[in-house]
């Protein structure tokens, strides 16, 4: 990062929880000059994870959950605006330009737009909105209408079998909606977890009531009406619906990056980051779900692109110190971003939590009996513990997190008996 | 509503109005309470809510879950035998005037 005078103007592009986070953080860690937080959404910064979860089962309009209080940002002296969303970015002029034609100059710009929701290709474009019976559950707008239509709704259908469609499944089932699941892989969440947890939540979703069709894939819909009537796999069965849920994947929020001429990462997709956080221009840094990253605890620090609150949160902690030290002149801030991933989802009654990743793993090792409904997964690469995956075993996961963050593997006693702490 | 007294580790006292919480820990996030961090937004998943109940009190909460217990032996700050996660502390429980302490650091 170069020098950063103390009065310089950071402007931060997206409030979620990365950018809430950095603008509050900076200005706690001792930056002076002007923060700027925009954010395309009119709510204040809330609490994405819930959406899925507890806040599917409330009313449309109750309050999200914020990430802090409104009178917060004021007091940290951020200015937040809501509402106003970034459509270019001139790099040489370093300006921000707003969908209102606003230009708002910057010193250092950070880029925490987040992900979107991947469209669905087997959709007409005319039915791809809610009130054709098409949801996607990125956001609190996007909650907002998919809860009346749930409650109104006797069959569900959903696209994707990842954590956020599961999710979701687990709230309808419950609710007594008939739900089909429909995943074109052979298992699920087959991008974050092992095979032996995807087997475990494939028998709870089923036990739970909903319909989980594996290796099928929704190739097109039937209409009725100007609606979404039903969903057809490619052997051309139908299964019909009175609404789908989409929820095939996310993808970055890079576009502004793009035009501008930044550099993104091929294999993961996101904006380019070095281990500092910064793009190919000094003065643009990018991070949270939008950012590719080199990440050590990836196979040959490879760049991941990571989608959860802690990766945001904690890049946003590092950026901060960084930046600010800069303009404090203090020393301490670290050189390279290595927080441990983790990672949580709720699934009906079911807690799963991950701690490292599992890209580099070649063996897994099982401790406890999934069939009690509470075991954890170790998975090593070569020797070294790279990841653990719990399901309702809390312990398990802090425990981990303590051993990879101090480069440690489990005592033997620990692998040979699931009651045996994984670390003292 | 009740009113809770959170304890910062300096000994600084905060009165906050619980109105409108559904936890401890909302409480604390929307009356701007420093020492709380509640990273998982009150899944119970991360222990970053951790509070020590004062003796007073404890015995007045319902008991700890087991997913609770578990994730309180992997506080930043060491537990002890008032320990709780304040997103697991409904409000519809608290008792009026609860009095919390806030650990010295939460990550
Ligand atoms: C339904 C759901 C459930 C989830 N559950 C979990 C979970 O259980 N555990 C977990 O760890 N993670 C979970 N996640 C992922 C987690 O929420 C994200 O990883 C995290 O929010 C990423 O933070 P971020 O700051 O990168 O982006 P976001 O929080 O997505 O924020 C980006 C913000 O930028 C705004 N923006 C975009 N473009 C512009 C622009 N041009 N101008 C201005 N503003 C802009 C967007 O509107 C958005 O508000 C979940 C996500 C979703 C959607
Ligand atoms: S907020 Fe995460 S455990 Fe309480």
């Amino acid at each position: 990062m170069s020098t950063l005078p103390s009065d310089a103007r950071v402007v931060i592009l997206g409030a979620g929880h990365g950018g809430a986070q950095l603008a509050v953080d900076l200005r706690a860690k001792g930056h002076a000059g002007e923060i700027l937080l925009l954010s395309a959404e009119d709510a204040p910064p809330y609490q994405r994870p819930p959406l899925s979860k507890a806040y599917l089962s409330g009313a449309a309009d109750a309050p999200p959950p914020l990430l802090r209080a409104l009178p917060a940002y004021e007091k940290a002296g951020v200015s937040l605006r809501l509402g106003v969303r970034a459509t270019a970015i001139d790099r040489r002029a370093r300006r921000v330009e707003t969908a209102t034609g606003e230009r708002l100059a910057y010193d250092r710009l950070v880029l925490a737009t987040g992900a979107r929701a991947a469209p669905a290709p087997f959709v007409p474009a005319d039915l791809a909105t809610p009130a054709a019976g098409l949801f996607t559950l990125r956001s609190l707008a996007d909650a907002r209408a998919l809860i009346p239509a749930l409650a109104a709704a006797r069959r569900l259908a959903i696209a994707g079998g990842g954590l956020i469609g599961l999710e979701i499944a687990a709230h309808a089932a419950a609710a007594g909606i008939a739900t089909t699941l429909v995943e074109a892989g052979p298992r699920l969440m087959a991008r974050s977890v092992s095979p032996a947890v995807s087997d475990f939540f494939l028998a709870r979703h089923r036990a739970a009531g909903v319909a989980v069709r594996l290796d099928a894939r929704i190739e097109a819909v039937e209409r009725a009406d100007g609606r979404i009537a039903a969903v057809r796999l490619g052997d051309g069965e139908t299964i019909a619906c009175d609404l789908l849920v989409s929820a095939i994947g996310a993808q970055p929020r890079t576009e502004l990056a793009e035009a501008a001429g930044l550099g993104l990462d091929r294999w993961a997709g996101g904006v380019a980051v070095d281990a500092k956080l910064a793009t190919e221009d000094p003065a643009i840094h990018a991070l949270g779900d939008c950012a590719a990253f080199p990440s050590p605890w990836a196979p040959d620090q490879m760049r991941v692109r990571l989608e959860s609150v802690q990766n945001a949160v904690d890049q946003a902690r590092f950026l901060a110190a960084g930046l600010a030290t800069h303009s404090s002149g203090a020393q301490d801030a670290p050189a390279a971003y290595d927080a441990l991933p983790w990672f949580w989802s709720d699934q009906g009654a079911d807690k799963l939590q991950i701690a490292g990743l599992s890209l580099g793993v070649d063996r897994w090792v099982a401790r406890g009996d999934p069939g009690s409904g509470r075991f954890s997964l170790l998975g090593f690469a070569g020797e070294s513990l790279a990841c653990v995956e719990a399901v309702n075993r809390p312990r398990d996961f802090m425990d981990a997190r303590k051993l990879l963050a101090a480069g440690e593997s489990p005592p033997a006693a620990a692998l040979a008996d699931p009651e045996v702490r994984l670390a003292a | 509503m009740p009113t809770l007294i959170f304890i910062a580790p300096d000994g600084t006292r905060t009165e906050v109005d619980a109105d409108g919480a559904a936890s401890v820990m909302e409480a604390a996030v929307s009356n701007g309470i420093d020492g709380i961090v509640a990273e998982c937004g009150g899944s119970c998943s991360c222990a970053t809510c951790h509070v020590y109940v004062d003796e007073a009190f404890f015995g007045r909460l319902p008991a700890r879950g087991e997913m609770e217990d578990e994730l309180l032996d992997g506080t930043a700050c060491a537990r002890g035998p008032t320990s709780r996660l304040s997103c697991q502390i409904a409000i519809d429980d608290a008792p009026d005037g609860l009095v919390l302490r806030l650990p010295e650091a939460q990550t």
